[in-house]
């Protein structure tokens, strides 16, 4: 019995280790900092200071601007977290030799990629938390009718998210092609999580189009919980398909050297 | 037994054979020495050593276990400094230190290991704010870390002052004082004769000699070095390329220096010599040679 403790918590020190220290390190990134964590809730409160856009509108189904940019501001948060944030920090891990380094060691080197996941993956939702008590505060945006639809909502756009930063990664020799890959698929998420014009508003084709995209199909499937329904299930079935193919791509073409 | 035990090892990237047959053995508590030219095949080596690569054929033992197959056990006796291995810029030295020592089941003491390495004024700098020398030491620092039974060191020095590699080569031969066997990469000479038991010197991906660095400069001919300067010049360097032993030699057209490559007794019969013909021998010096001889004497042979 005491043995099997010992063991598992043997197992377990080093990952804790990993993860807390790259917790250290990305609070000393006030760049990142400020993008994951601050810019979302920003962008949503300069959206809220305009009149206009707190007033409920016939054409939007009786809701206002601000209500279809809450689920924006929060995809906003993984796509800085997940795409800007994570690519050039893990492939500068394996440009200097850090993965290397660290597979001379009982512990391997995933442990390092696991960390840097489950951070910017906590760091994102943190930033959603505080995009919708923002918006509930200051904008009085009512916090989501379907609680536990928007948060499995949530969970799998931020996995999505994920498995296309590590993608990125894999896909990039260096940390500036990540970097420039990365800003590519950036603005191609930001478009299609609505942040220029809500999914909810765009034409029927463009619409459908987007909806086969993992943040358009995220996009709505938030909205849907926002407004007390249970999330479309092709739109979770999208959101999923994505996160396994990229998920499958990354693990397989990722190179540690 | 040897600790570690590299038979036949080969490994080609991308159709290039980089290690050819390399073979040795190194004896718990050792310091064993890879000793070869940029490009020789030396890191590849003990890259299959720490388990980073996988040989193509050959075998490679540590502590008779498999590197790759037993990744996880030969990890925690093994200790390595890579070259050109770097850490998060933003990590302080303590912190890496910590974090390392959480790696290991029965780590070392860090904050001692930090004094050891003159390391302990600087725990709280980030690593990206080191000097060459200080990463370098942090980089040994880790090696040792986890109170490995073999640590394998590859460039060791490099980058480091004369002082700080001094410095460094003290804390080897405590280390290896300590029990621990030591698998040194180096292209030093200095370095190998100062601090290795046994050298093998690699050339193109083979192993050309294995010997003490005692045993590797006898071999070469002409080990013993004579030069002076004749008090006037002498007529006929014939009589002294006939003196017994002498191999060689050699007379500089500027200053008129001679240099006699020959053994002790050549040593002794120059002086003889220029005794008979009253010719005193200014700054005389009778030097052996250097590793660094016997080591290009080694690998010209098939240049």
């Amino acid at each position: 019995m005491t043995a099997t403790l010992s063991a598992t918590g043997q197992a377990r020190r080093p990952a804790a280790a990993v993860l807390r220290t790259e917790i250290r390190l990305f609070l000393r990134e006030p760049g990142a900092l400020f993008w994951v964590m601050v810019f979302p809730t920003v962008l949503l409160t300069v959206l809220g200071l305009i009149p206009s856009f707190r007033e409920d509108q016939e054409d939007l189904g009786g809701r206002s601007v601000i209500d279809l940019y809450v689920p924006v501001a929060v995809l906003l948060a993984m796509i800085m977290a997940g795409l800007q944030a994570m690519p050039p920090v893990l492939t500068a891990y394996r440009e200097r030799g850090i993965l290397r380094r660290m597979s001379t060691t009982p512990v391997r080197p995933s442990a390092l990629l696991t960390a840097q996941i489950v951070l910017h993956g906590a760091a994102s939702l943190c930033s959603a938390a505080l995009v919708l008590a923002v918006g509930r505060g200051a904008f009085g945006v009512r916090l989501p009718g379907q609680i536990p639809g928007y948060a499995l909502s949530l969970v799998l756009a931020v996995a999505c998210v994920l498995a296309l930063g590590a993608t990125v990664c894999a896909l990039s020799r260096t940390s500036r092609i990540a970097t420039a890959v990365g800003s590519v698929a950036y603005l191609v998420m930001m478009f299609t999580a609505g942040v220029w014009v809500p999914v909810q508003t765009m034409p029927g084709l463009l619409r459908r189009i987007v909806e086969c995209t993992p943040l358009g199909a995220a996009s709505q499937a938030l909205d849907q919980a926002a407004r007390g329904d249970w999330p479309g299930w092709s739109h979770l079935a999208v959101v999923v398909v994505w996160t396994a193919v990229l998920g499958a791509a990354s693990t397989r073409l990722f190179r540690w050297e | 037994m040897p600790i570690i035990e590299v038979n036949a090892l080969r490994k080609s990237y991308g159709g290039r054979l980089v290690v050819d047959e390399v073979g040795f053995g190194v004896e718990e508590g050792e310091i064993f020495g890879i000793l070869g030219p940029n490009g020789a095949g030396k890191t590849t080596t003990v890259e299959c050593v720490e388990g980073l690569r996988v040989p193509d054929s050959g075998t490679v033992r540590v502590a008779g276990l498999d590197p790759v197959a037993d990744r996880h056990r030969v990890t925690r006796l093994l200790g390595a400094q890579l070259q050109e291995s770097e850490l998060q810029p933003k990590l302080t030295v303590r912190e890496a230190l910590e974090l390392y020592s959480a790696f290991y089941p029965e780590p070392a003491d860090w904050r001692r290991l930090a004094e050891r390495l003159g390391l302990d004024t600087h725990l709280t700098r980030r690593f990206a704010k080191l000097s060459g020398g200080q990463k370098q030491r942090l980089s040994i620092a880790l090696a040792l870390i986890g109170n490995p039974r073999v640590v394998v060191l590859d460039e060791l020095t490099t980058g480091l002052d004369p002082r700080a590699r001094r410095d460094t080569w003290r804390l080897i031969e405590e280390v290896r004082a300590s029990g621990v066997t030591v698998l040194l990469v180096t292209h030093f000479m200095e370095e190998a004769q100062r601090l290795c038991d046994r050298v093998a010197v690699i050339d193109k991906g083979r192993v050309v000699a294995l010997d003490t660095p005692a045993g590797l400069i006898g071999r070469s001919s002409g080990s013993t070095v004579i030069s002076f300067t004749p008090s006037e010049p002498l007529q006929d360097t014939g009589a002294l390329a006939r003196l017994p032993g002498a191999v060689s030699v050699s007379v500089d057209e500027r200053d008129g220096r001679v240099t006699v490559h020959g053994d002790d007794d050549t040593a002794d019969a120059v002086i003889s010599l220029l005794a008979a013909r009253r010719v005193t021998a200014r700054h005389l010096r009778v030097l052996e040679t250097t590793l660094d001889d016997a080591f290009l004497d080694l690998t010209e042979q098939d240049a």
